[in-house]
């Protein structure tokens, strides 16, 4: 146990070999899966934002694949690197027990993408807080509106650049 | 006759249910659409109890965000406590202690019992069985009981730390879990003959709120509500983690995904959680209980008070915080309302550059307004009852 600090941050021999999920998305589409990486066991995905719904669709209903399940999707503002924001997508297959994580990195000026309730529907609200917080804008989507917060609010707060103690407007009821 | 027909009313009613209503447990609001007693249309409204759970996180080191996981689901706090614990010792590439795992297993199985008391309880009061409720809150004093001999807190309980918890089991744990798992057996048989079986109770809840398998899967549901619905998915029999590979439990499911199977699977849960405690307390190994690692490790109190490189130590890892190396990380428990994940990003530095929960009540809560939807107005209360929504996770 306190052997820990030396040897547990050099990669594991694991992590530099791709998963059977990543290998199937390189052959189905050698253009779209910009990188991959394996840290702390958690297979990862960068993809073209281009070609996100169609790798989705495959990822949905390919039988070696099958993810089925929609774990997440949440935003990680990278101020001020460029491209700034990511869209990370967590996915599980319930036959075949594995984890996906989907990334796919959009601009400031540019920050649209496709929705993916069509592919799964539970990926609704968590689009809605994606915008509520962080302002992407997702192509497509039934009901795009605020969620936690409310419709008057100023901004998206969970961008780096919205100071913590930012007040917000007082509003009063609609009549 | 067809001229009463006329004046008939036959416009559809906006009914505004919350956001402060007994039904609601914490704050959410329902505007169904009535034709007559059934909804047409029923839109859910969260977010009255968000509080920046995640900014927040973002402008404190690693460790100061265990408070605020605690108040995401207050109900089994050690939980949350425990998940995010094991993101950022994910993070940093360590492995607890073997007794440590065995404590924090405990912890949670604990939490879990507390946690589907205070959702069975309330949920059985709201149909009309107050006696119930009652039963559950005394066990629910029992499950409190023993939390509170680990961390000191009935509510709000912080008791995992980086790389470790925060103080060994007490010396009597043993002995007294045994007694008040021998109560809370008991009243859970007591509630079960209350309830399983009565008239009033099954009408309520058998074939209300009704989801397929395929339609809990693609609304993302996970823990209970989807084991309701025949889907066999347990993060601790699936995914092990901690020593869920060590004991020996059944994860039930049901047959028809109504709100009486998400009842009856709540029930077993807890038989179930009360055998793994029972066997854990068994075989529990003695050794240290924190990682004895200089990046977590925070040095004793006698050793600061009275050696300077401990001093500096102490005042670097508080001030600066627990470093974990640039890089992501998604930890993922099986917590009582389904799975909750930690997605965790670290730039190097002592404060997290992203702290995400995955909170599954959130993803089980856009399920609700379609799933009432043709339903009678009276079904929306064990409808939500039983998916069993907390403000403060859905919300955070």
């Amino acid at each position: 146990m306190t052997d820990g600090s030396q040897a547990d941050t050099k990669p594991k021999a694991e992590e530099n070999v791709p998963s059977f999920s990543i290998r199937r998305l390189q052959e189905k589409f050698p253009d779209a899966v910009m990188r991959w990486h394996r840290q702390w066991g958690d297979d990862t995905v960068v993809l073209k934002r281009e070609a996100t719904l169609d790798v989705c669709r495959f990822l949905r209903h390919d039988p070696d694949l099958l993810y089925d399940l929609f774990i997440d999707l949440t935003v990680v503002d990278y101020l001020p690197r460029e491209p700034r924001f990511e869209i990370v997508v967590h996915l599980y297959s319930v036959a075949h027990k594995h984890r996906l994580r989907l990334k796919v990195l959009l601009e400031e000026s540019d920050l649209v993408m496709d929705t993916l309730t069509g592919v799964w529907r539970g990926s609704d609200w968590f689009e809605r807080e994606a915008w509520d917080m962080y302002g992407v804008v997702f192509r497509g989507h039934p009901n795009l509106k605020r969620i936690l917060l409310y419709e008057r609010f100023e901004g998206h707060p969970l961008r780096k650049d919205y100071p913590i103690d930012r007040r917000q407007p007082l509003i009063g009821p609609k009549n | 006759m067809a001229e009463t027909e006329k004046d008939l009313h036959t416009d559809d009613m906006v009914l505004n249910l919350g956001p402060s209503h007994p039904m609601t447990h914490g704050t959410v609001r329902i505007i169904a659409t009535l034709d007559g007693e059934t909804i047409k249309h029923a839109e859910v409204e969260i977010g009255y109890l968000h509080r920046a759970f995640e900014k927040s996180c973002e402008h404190g080191t690693w460790q100061q965000a265990f408070p605020y996981t605690d108040r995401l689901n207050y109900n089994s706090a050690i939980i949350n406590n425990v998940c995010y614990a094991m993101g950022v010792e994910k993070l940093l590439g360590v492995e607890v202690p073997e007794r440590c795992k065995y404590i924090r297993t405990i912890a949670s199985e604990i939490s879990r019992i507390a946690d589907h008391l205070t959702c069975i309880g309330p949920s059985s009061m709201e149909v009309g069985a107050f006696t119930t409720f009652l039963y559950f809150v005394e066990a629910r004093e029992l499950m409190w009981d023993l939390i509170e001999s680990l961390c000191g807190a009935r509510l709000t309980n912080n008791y995992v730390r980086i790389g470790g918890v925060k103080a060994d089991l007490p010396e009597d744990f043993a002995a007294r879990a045994k007694t008040q798992f021998i109560k809370t057996r008991q009243l859970i048989e007591d509630v079960d003959k209350l309830l399983t079986k009565n008239r009033i109770f099954i009408d309520r809840m058998r074939g209300t709120g009704v989801m397929t398998a395929e339609n809990a899967l693609a609304w993302s549901w996970t823990g209970p509500c989807l084991r309701s619905t025949g889907v066999d998915l347990d993060l601790r029999k699936d995914e092990p983690y901690l020593v869920y590979n060590e004991v020996d439990f059944d994860v039930p499911v049901g047959a028809y995904g109504d709100n009486f199977d998400r009842y009856l699977v709540r029930m077993e849960e807890m038989r179930q959680s009360i055998r793994i405690v029972e066997q854990l307390l068994e075989k529990i190994p003695e050794g240290p209980i924190n990682l004895d690692d200089p990046r977590v490790r925070w040095p004793a109190k006698r050793l600061v008070y009275s050696k300077m490189e401990e001093l500096i130590d102490h005042f670097k890892i508080i001030f600066e915080g627990v470093k974990p190396p640039p890089g992501e990380a998604y930890a993922r428990v099986e917590s009582p309302n389904g799975e909750l994940g930690f997605y965790l990003v670290s730039d190097g530095t002592g404060k997290p550059v992203k702290v995400r929960c995955r909170p599954p009540c959130f993803a089980a809560m856009q399920a609700l307004g379609p799933m009432i939807e043709g339903a009678m107005i009276a079904d929306i209360v064990p409808s939500f009852g039983m998916i069993n929504m907390i403000g403060g996770e859905c919300d955070r």
